[in-house]
């Protein structure tokens, strides 16, 4: 079982088990895999603890409501299937600024965390805008071969190119 | 037994960990949940998440529009609300380029022990629940090209089989380009 505790895999190994993963999902849940929608649900059972039932009557949580349900235990199953294998590879570690932040933007550790929460603002607003996310867009979507899906992985990746040259590249200069 | 794993709540919500559990140990070998490994694909440095995401495609596809033509499962893809799109996913990739990951990785990074990614999760909470806020005047605004639920071989009228193996030799033939870039 030594290729359990390899840190790296290939890339392809790893992508086609992400397809078998779709397939096993469409067979036993009939439904992709996404990842956006769960932190939809929960930033609604959140808003639920502090203003109450009335939340549920929101367009948008009528649509989605904000219960426990297949995507946040999707998202449960992600956070533990990563620490078990950063576990086994001995490659858990905790991480407050990574080294190519800091050599663009230094060791301030309010930047970086300041600038992680900004980002994650972004694409949990961009995301429940486009309808999904990298995984339900980007791979569940496009395997589908929906048209909006191919639209909006080529959207993430242009956004993504354009804001990372700006950021890493104009601003950081590496 | 497939309606029972399918329809029963417990048995639905077990299948979801298990396939999210095994989804969270892929990205990680994958290297995936690594912010360098995502911020150096968007410089155009380091292709191995798109290696991830175009050999998760094609072997998805394949084996999906095989369930569907004998009918052991159903296609579900999202509508294709063009602006929504266009505008989200926008703002979307802004985002990945600043946190350095998505939805799915951030989980992930979270599990390997990344501090700024926990940051980044409750980023994209408090950025999700805006969206729910303002969704209504969204609607009203950005839902005017609405497609729905269209494929691209709806869009061309082909049978589906035609439009697979035109991706599939295209996923194949962009992936040697990478394999074989200077």
């Amino acid at each position: 079982m030594n290729w359990l505790s390899l840190s790296r895999w290939s890339p392809y190994v790893v992508g086609a088990g992400i397809g078998i993963l779709i397939w096993l999902s469409f067979i036993f849940s009939n439904r992709p895999i996404g990842c956006s929608t769960a932190y939809a649900r929960v930033s609604g059972m959140v808003e639920k603890l502090f203003r109450g039932r009335r939340v549920e009557q929101k367009a948008y949580y009528r649509q989605y409501v904000p219960r426990l349900g297949w995507e946040i235990m999707l998202i449960a199953g992600v956070m533990l299937g990563a620490l078990a294998s950063s576990m086994l590879s001995g490659t858990f570690e905790l991480e407050v600024i990574p080294a190519l932040w800091q050599r663009a933007f230094g060791p301030d550790i309010l930047v970086r965390l300041a600038a992680a929460a900004l980002g994650g603002f972004f694409i949990g607003f961009g995301a429940r805008m486009a309808g999904g996310c990298t995984s339900g867009h980007g791979i569940s979507g496009t395997l589908q071969l929906a048209v909006g899906s191919w639209l909006a992985l080529i959207c993430f990746f242009a956004g993504g190119a354009v804001t990372a040259m700006f950021l890493y590249v104009f601003l950081g200069g590496i | 037994m497939l309606d029972m794993v399918r329809e029963n709540r417990r048995m639905r919500l077990l299948t979801a960990l298990a396939i999210g559990l095994a989804f969270g140990f892929l990205l990680d070998k994958g290297g995936a949940t690594e912010y360098e490994v995502i911020v150096n694909q968007l410089l155009m440095r380091d292709f191995t998440v798109l290696k991830i995401i175009l050999s998760a495609i094609l072997t998805g596809m394949i084996g999906v529009y095989v369930l569907v033509s004998r009918g052991i499962a159903d296609l579900s893809p999202k509508p294709c609300i063009t602006w929504a799109i266009v505008t989200g996913g926008l703002v979307f990739g802004a985002g990945f380029a600043i946190l350095g990951y998505c939805p799915g990785t951030m989980a992930g990074a979270v599990g390997t022990g990344s501090i700024h990614a926990a940051a980044g999760m409750l980023g994209i909470l408090v950025g999700a629940g805006a969206y729910a806020s303002v969704y209504p005047w969204v609607r009203k605004r950005l839902h005017v090209m609405d497609h729905g639920s269209i494929t691209i071989p709806d869009a061309l009228g082909v049978n589906p089989w035609v439009v697979v193996c035109g991706v599939a030799v295209a996923i194949i033939g962009c992936l040697y380009l990478i394999e074989t870039m200077p």
